[in-house]
């Protein structure tokens, strides 16, 4: 039986240039959907190994955001905390620097994004091939709809051939 | 339009199976996504999984994070699996609880690009015991080409009767 549409693309950027600013902004996101899944895969350009991705909603950069990760790297397990912070950790970004042809991922879930009721949660995952596997949650302390986001990485420029999708997620 | 599209589902009938195998996978989508339910004949705590991309027996390497209800370890890619296929989540083994399957997913994204394709694993391999399994694996096959055949396996082992495995093709536009 032909399984029901419930993960639609609301908007896409492939970059066909470096982008020196590393920044990426969805706007206008439509309220129609439960969840939002952001999937990210290319990689920045310094000479060491990764960068970081981070989130902001709706312009907000106040202190506004917290994070927890859970991570694989150099062969060690470890858990690192961010609170108050001005933006969500979302996941490490690996850098070109690392060999031309790895990319990274990162899968970023929004969680009941369009709700003005509650404090919006985020479940991430980074994959840096040769580096690093991540896990990690998020809270950013608005009860505001999300109508937009903004990705950042810290690392610049990203690469041409980076990729930034939003999908929407409609509940059954 | 749906973009999460059902390409292939596999479940393994009864006297079991070597492998899994997605074949002549289209080249329309942007992402791949594997639902994975598993269990294998390994005499261990849990099962294995791996997974080979085109019949490809070189270029793998991973890095696995995970717990067993009383301590957290990491992995990196070695010997086999860092040759000969790549780590894609433990299953239940033939040691866990009877009738218990693995639950995992496989995320592949630009499966059809010119970089190293990478993926990630997220699953868990339950076991009413003091010993079970949960963890997060990153892998890649370092190789340019597109990714046209998926081989789930599980080496020296068989997949049990009702392990199956979900294909989706996810498209961004």
């Amino acid at each position: 039986m032909p399984l029901p549409s419930t993960m639609t693309p609301i908007a896409t950027n492939t970059l066909t240039s470096n982008l020196a600013s590393g920044v990426i902004t969805f706007s206008n996101i439509p309220q129609t959907y439960t969840d939002l899944v952001i999937v990210a895969v290319g990689q920045g350009y310094t000479s060491s190994s990764y960068g970081n991705l981070q989130v902001q909603f709706n312009g907000d950069t106040g202190t506004n955001y917290s994070s927890t990760e859970l991570k694989e790297f150099a062969g060690t397990a470890s858990t690192s905390r961010r609170s108050t912070q001005s933006y969500l950790f979302a996941t490490s970004f690996l850098d070109a620097g690392s060999a031309s042809l790895l990319v990274g991922t990162s899968i970023i879930n929004v969680m009941n994004y369009a709700n003005a009721t509650t404090y919006k949660t985020t479940l991430s995952r980074g994959n840096l091939p040769g580096f690093k596997t991540e896990l990690n949650v998020g809270l950013w302390r608005s009860t505001a709809a999300i109508t937009s986001l903004t990705l950042t990485a810290n690392d610049t420029p990203i690469n041409a051939g980076a990729s930034f999708t939003l999908y929407g997620i409609k509940a059954a | 339009m749906a973009n999460m599209i059902p390409i292939s589902t596999v479940t393994v009938g009864s006297g079991g199976a070597a492998t899994i195998d997605f074949t002549g996978i289209p080249q329309i989508y942007t992402d791949l996504l594997i639902k994975v339910s598993t269990r294998d004949n390994l005499a261990y705590s849990w099962g294995q999984g791996y997974i080979r991309f085109n019949g490809s027996i070189t270029g793998y390497d991973g890095r696995q994070l995970y717990g067993n209800g009383s301590s957290v370890t990491t992995a990196t890619g070695s010997g086999n699996w860092g040759t000969n296929y790549a780590l894609a989540g433990r299953g239940t083994g033939a040691s866990t609880t009877a009738n218990t399957f693995s639950n995992g997913e496989i995320y592949i994204p630009n499966y059809g690009g010119s970089y190293y394709k990478s993926y990630s694993y997220d699953g868990t391999a339950e076991n009413n015991a003091t010993s079970a399994m949960a963890e997060i694996v990153g892998g890649i096959w370092s190789n340019t080409a597109p990714i046209t055949s998926i081989t789930l396996l599980t080496p020296s082992q068989t997949w049990q009767q009702y392990s199956t495995a979900t294909l989706y093709g996810i498209r961004k536009y």
